[in-house]
């Protein structure tokens, strides 16, 4: 069995972590350009103002020793290093940024009210789950039935989460009222995917007709200065899918002569 | 009538591991609450109206206006919103890491730990090693400590109560051993602990009332799990 490490213990590379060191708190995230996941962090922490050292982990190569110290359960990108302690997974990150750099420059993303914020976690609970999940069946499906029943999914999941703006933003323009909010930032993490996703289909999955709120939300959140300080090249991942697909393609063909 | 005083409901069902974790919680708190069970053959009005998009247990109704459904976010609720001790830690990192093994049980012991119970033959094996694995993963957290937060029940004891209870339930009503004897003994000592607290006791459910519930539904659950596995 593989020596086990408490998440947070990165006693080794203490002094290569310290030898980067800035001034004050020291904050690196180890991340993944094409990842969700990862965006979702990064929008945390350009919402937030918070400058960091950011690590790019090779998408196809060998996951790096920092990442496998870091997180040794998952082996999973995002993980956040503050003063060389790891956090990981994307939700339980940006609630700790959240409640660790707080103050008038740094406005909560959370909101105040014990109810208001269950009833954000709740969504954000959602969105992983059925979002994540509806969104990876379109990408992964094995059959282009599977991935039709995927993306008639994905629109469900829209028409629920039109229902959720409708009710929390209470007419203003974001989850979280006149801000950017712990929701906008949950949901936010996928806009690069449903933007690839929209040029390759050539349709909208925010569709105006349908989901007017959520299609306007789309518009304003990405026309932020602090999204689009993070956003990845949204060019590059429709090639990057476009790849993905023709290997998937091939692979299918490659089982079917075998077969 | 401040708001802590408003009346709670806890709508749940017989059985629910999910909707335990929020007994507990509450029992932590002292929070009196009135227990709804389901049928979840033949769904309420009440649970249809408060959880909409998974009519699903356990949702806690809090006064009039406030219905928050999800285990792991009432419970977050019940701690922000109600005084007494502590669920979540005080420390944003510890917090982090509560929420981490929170996460973990949920993601990656649960579904492994109740399939190998309704799975049979090479499937269950699977299923077994994985949740063995993820066990010994758990086991060491608990790393000398009387609870998974320290002296006192925290968020990671409540995330995976259903081992201290539910684990010596499955393997009786299954007739299947997913852990053997003397495997895993702190989590074994935790589970005592554990169950012997002031306040989980008030809300244990029966013993031999659950393993009677899961004999008499044993293909009802084979069957969700085949339909799982199909998909």
């Amino acid at each position: 069995m593989i020596p086990y490490l408490h998440p947070g213990t990165l006693n080794i590379y203490e002094p290569f972590v310290k030898a980067m060191a800035g001034e004050g708190d020291e904050l690196k995230l180890l991340g993944m350009w094409a990842s969700p996941f990862v965006l979702r962090t990064r929008l945390a922490l350009s919402f937030k103002g918070l400058s960091h050292d950011y690590i790019e982990e090779e998408i196809f190569g060998n996951k790096s020793k920092l990442l496998l110290m870091s997180n040794p359960v998952h082996k999973k990108v995002p993980v956040l290093i503050h003063n060389g302690k790891a956090i990981c997974e994307s939700q339980v990150i940006v609630q700790y940024i959240d409640e660790v750099f707080t103050g008038t420059d740094r406005p909560s993303l959370l909101p105040a009210n014990p109810y208001d914020r269950a009833v954000a976690r709740f969504w954000a609970t959602y969105i992983d789950d059925k979002l994540f999940t509806s969104f990876m069946t379109m990408i992964k499906g094995k059959t282009s039935e599977e991935k039709a029943e995927g993306r008639k999914q994905s629109f469900a999941v829209a028409e629920t989460l039109e229902g959720a703006l409708k009710e929390l933003s209470k007419g203003k323009p974001f989850f979280g009222g006149d801000n950017v909010g712990y929701l906008d930032i949950a949901l936010g993490g996928f806009v690069a995917w449903v933007h690839t996703g929209d040029i390759l289909s050539g349709s909208k999955q925010f569709d105006a007709n349908k989901t007017p709120l959520l299609a306007a939300w789309f518009e304003r959140f990405c026309a932020l200065d602090a999204t689009k300080a993070v956003m990845p090249d949204v060019e590059k991942l429709v090639d990057l899918s476009k790849m993905r697909q023709a290997r998937d393609d091939a692979a299918a063909a490659a089982v079917s002569q075998s077969s | 009538m401040s708001s802590q005083a408003q009346p709670v409901k806890l709508i749940s069902a017989f059985g629910s591991p999910f909707a335990y974790r929020v007994e507990v919680a509450l029992a932590l708190k002292g929070v009196p609450y009135e227990l709804v069970l389901e049928d979840l053959d033949n769904k309420s009005e009440l649970l249809l109206k408060h959880n909409p998009v998974h009519k699903a247990v356990p949702v806690l109704l809090h006064g009039d206006d406030r219905a928050v459904c999800e285990s792991f976010v009432i419970v977050e609720y019940v701690d922000e919103a109600f005084d007494g001790p502590r669920i979540l830690p005080a420390d944003p990192y510890d917090r982090a890491m509560a929420r981490f093994w929170a996460h973990f049980v949920e993601n990656k012991l649960s579904k492994p730990f109740w399939m190998s119970f309704w799975t049979e033959g090479e499937v269950r094996e699977g299923f077994a090693k994985e949740a063995r694995e993820n066990l010994a993963v758990l086991e060491a957290q608990l790393d000398g400590k009387r609870f998974f937060g320290g002296d006192s029940l925290g968020f990671l004891d409540i995330a995976a109560c259903a081992l201290a209870i539910w684990l010596d339930v499955m393997q009786e009503a299954h007739g299947f051993r997913l852990v053997g004897d003397g495997e895993f003994p702190a989590l074994r000592r935790w589970a005592k602990e554990y169950t012997a607290h002031e306040a989980v006791k008030k809300c244990l459910p029966d013993r031999d009332r659950l393993v009677a519930y899961f004999v008499t539904n044993a293909e009802k659950y084979k069957g969700i799990a085949r339909a799982a596995l199909q998909q």
